[in-house]
């Protein structure tokens, strides 16, 4: 027989200088590993230098140049500073462009007080009010009408159409796809039917094809006189398009569900309506956030298809800029850009989605 | 052992609150409860025991309705089990279920786990629901953990926080659904601690355990199942003392000599 003492608890030991222990890890660890980092330390100092060069050290920062004074060695900004105002609103009028910043300030605004009432018992309130009244309120300043000048869709563009776009997919599918997705789930056979050869038939079009039946099949049905906004057709066909996908990510969530929770629901006393969103749906919606965002991220992608049936969005936007002939030839410039800003907004979206997993994560609080 | 049992339930008070007649299940062709009468009084403490796939569990699952059954039919406090949503919804308000893996919410803390039911199946105010949460959870001994989540907590403290949720709603009928077999060893004392305290104060419990110490501690009644139907039921001495059938005594050799 024997016995052991209780032994002390120590720290781990110290490690050698951080860095290299980092380098021998992760970049020198095998022979393969060694030979993959010679190659992309290769395929940088191919790559790097001359993007280098070109947006930056041979580029003219001169932002009152014109196309030929701006030289064709490196970029010419100066293409995008008097381009600006196109690429953000499109064709809108000078001197309504106010009602854009308008409607951009109060998103900034609303975001921000929703912020500063982290701890309110009201934000519920508050966020759902937002979402309902919001739209109404940026249609009135984006289109006008009660005594604001109208400006007709086709005047939109640039950043503007891009983000409405988006939006109002994202907004309006996300509600459509919890229901298709419950619908889907539903022990009712007909919702059950409807919801399946709804989603299986819009994922199996290409966007392409929706926005096109949108905006040239759709018009046969109706009579001349009914023919409908060409943006709002667009949008229609987005938001069926997204809701489709929505409903499948949200499904998954569900299905991760363990049954137990459904049956301690039940067993509660709950309703259909109670347990759903009580007790179904927070989970779901929690489980679900990387691939939620995930597909607002290939929404906000697609909306640049938009493109193919007259809409200026921000990428079609670079084309009209150039075909403007004191700015010939200046395509790189104005793709690089839209990318840039295009990048912006997704990576923080795909940031803000990382904080929401955390805020609502309950493992480790 | 009819007359000794008769006796035993007697004690109790005088009406059935769950009366089972000719119960009979089926999962597809499977038979799982064959032919189940069962009055259960109200105030009596029955245990329900036998080997596993024996139909304990759906038999009790059937009370509040968790499991259709497909010929019989079950009285609970004198409203019959219907397809009837509003009938099943009056019967989960008074019955209330404690599940093998605990089933708390979990993105719910602790105190809106139990005062959930309250609030929105019996419509009482926050306030109320909140002071008799934390009642309950004084009594099963983890009042301070009442603003942490369910994952936070080890399995016999959840097991203990899904009991202080069952009886939130003040219910007339507490099921059991094996409410130890999931929990290490040394945390099975701690809930069943917990069940017996229950027991002394007079609400009708049926409980699925393996658990034969808690059984001849508390039981009234205990019920021996086994391929779906009703072997044996006795008064909880008669039942480990004077085994009737093989089959009960042996599975009490199995379960005893462990």
């Amino acid at each position: 027989m024997a016995i052991y003492p209780l032994k002390e608890t120590k720290s781990p030991p110290q490690s050698q200088i951080k860095a290299v222990v980092w380098l021998k890890e992760n970049l020198f660890s095998s022979a393969l590993n060694i030979a993959l980092t010679f190659v992309a330390l290769y395929l940088i100092y191919l790559l790097l230098p001359p993007i280098l060069n070109w947006t930056i050290f041979n580029a003219n920062f001169d932002l009152a140049a014109d196309n030929q004074s701006c030289g064709r060695e490196g970029a010419c900004w100066a293409f995008i500073n008097s381009n600006l105002k196109m690429f953000i609103y499109g064709f809108y009028p000078q001197e309504e462009l106010w009602r854009v910043n308008t409607m951009f300030g109060i998103i900034v605004a609303l975001v921000v007080f929703g912020s500063l009432i982290k701890e309110s018992q009201y934000r519920a309130h508050y966020i759902i009010g937002s979402f309902l009244i919001y739209p109404v309120i940026a249609f009135f300043l984006l289109h006008g009408g009660l005594g604001l000048e109208v400006v007709e869709t086709d005047k939109w563009g640039g950043l503007t159409l891009t983000v409405v776009v988006a939006a109002v997919g994202i907004v309006a599918s996300f509600p459509l796809g919890i229901l298709f997705a419950l619908g889907r789930q539903s022990e009712m056979r007909i919702v059950k039917f409807i919801s399946v050869i709804y989603i299986e038939f819009v994922r199996g079009v290409p966007l392409i094809t929706i926005l096109f039946m949108a905006s040239v099949v759709l018009p046969l049905f109706f009579s001349a006189g009914m023919d409908f906004d060409k943006l709002l057709r667009a949008l229609i066909g987005i938001t069926l398009f997204q809701t489709a996908y929505i409903a499948e990510v949200i499904r998954g969530g569900l299905q991760a569900i363990p049954k137990g929770q459904y049956e301690a629901a039940d067993a509660s006393g709950l309703s259909f309506m109670q347990k759903t969103v009580l007790i179904i749906l927070p989970q779901a919606l929690k489980i679900s956030i990387p691939n939620i965002v995930g597909s607002f991220i290939a929404l906000f992608k697609d909306t640049t298809l938009v493109l193919i049936i007259g809409l200026f969005d921000m990428l079609a936007i670079v084309g009209a800029a150039t075909s403007n002939s004191s700015w010939l030839g200046r395509e790189a410039e104005g793709y690089v850009f839209v990318a840039m800003v295009i990048w912006v907004i997704l990576y923080s979206m795909s940031r803000y989605s990382k904080k929401l997993e955390t805020r609502f994560s309950t493992e480790h609080k | 052992m009819s007359e000794l049992t008769n006796k035993e339930i007697d004690k109790k008070g005088c009406c059935d609150i769950i009366e089972i007649n000719g119960l009979n299940k089926w999962y597809g062709d499977f038979h799982a409860l064959k032919s189940i009468d069962l009055k259960v009084k109200e105030g009596e403490i029955i245990v329900v025991c036998g080997p596993s796939g024996s139909g304990k569990s759906t038999l009790i699952r059937c009370v509040n309705f968790l499991e259709k059954f497909q010929e019989g039919s079950i009285i609970v406090d004198g409203t019959e089990l219907t397809d009837d949503v509003k009938k099943i919804r009056q019967i989960r308000s008074e019955v209330s279920m404690v599940f093998q893996h605990f089933n708390l919410f979990p993105h719910l803390n602790i105190i809106d786990n139990l005062t959930l039911a309250p609030i929105w199946v019996h419509n009482k105010t926050k306030q109320k629901a909140r002071e008799k949460a934390l009642q309950l959870l004084d009594r099963v001994g983890i009042k301070d953990q009442a603003n942490k989540y369910p994952n936070q907590l080890s399995g016999g403290q959840q097991q203990r926080v899904a009991i202080a949720r069952a009886l939130c709603t003040s219910p007339k009928i507490m099921l059991f659904d094996e409410p130890t077999s999931a929990l290490d060893p040394e945390m099975i004392s701690e809930v069943l601690d917990v069940m017996v305290d229950l027991a002394k104060e007079g609400i009708t419990m049926v409980c699925v355990t393996h658990e034969m110490g808690f059984a001849k501690k508390v039981a009234d009644r205990i019920i021996f199942m086994d391929e779906g139907q009703i072997v044996e039921e006795n008064d909880s001495d008669a039942f480990f003392d004077n085994p009737e059938s093989d089959r009960l005594r042996l599975f009490l050799d199995q379960i005893l000599s462990q």
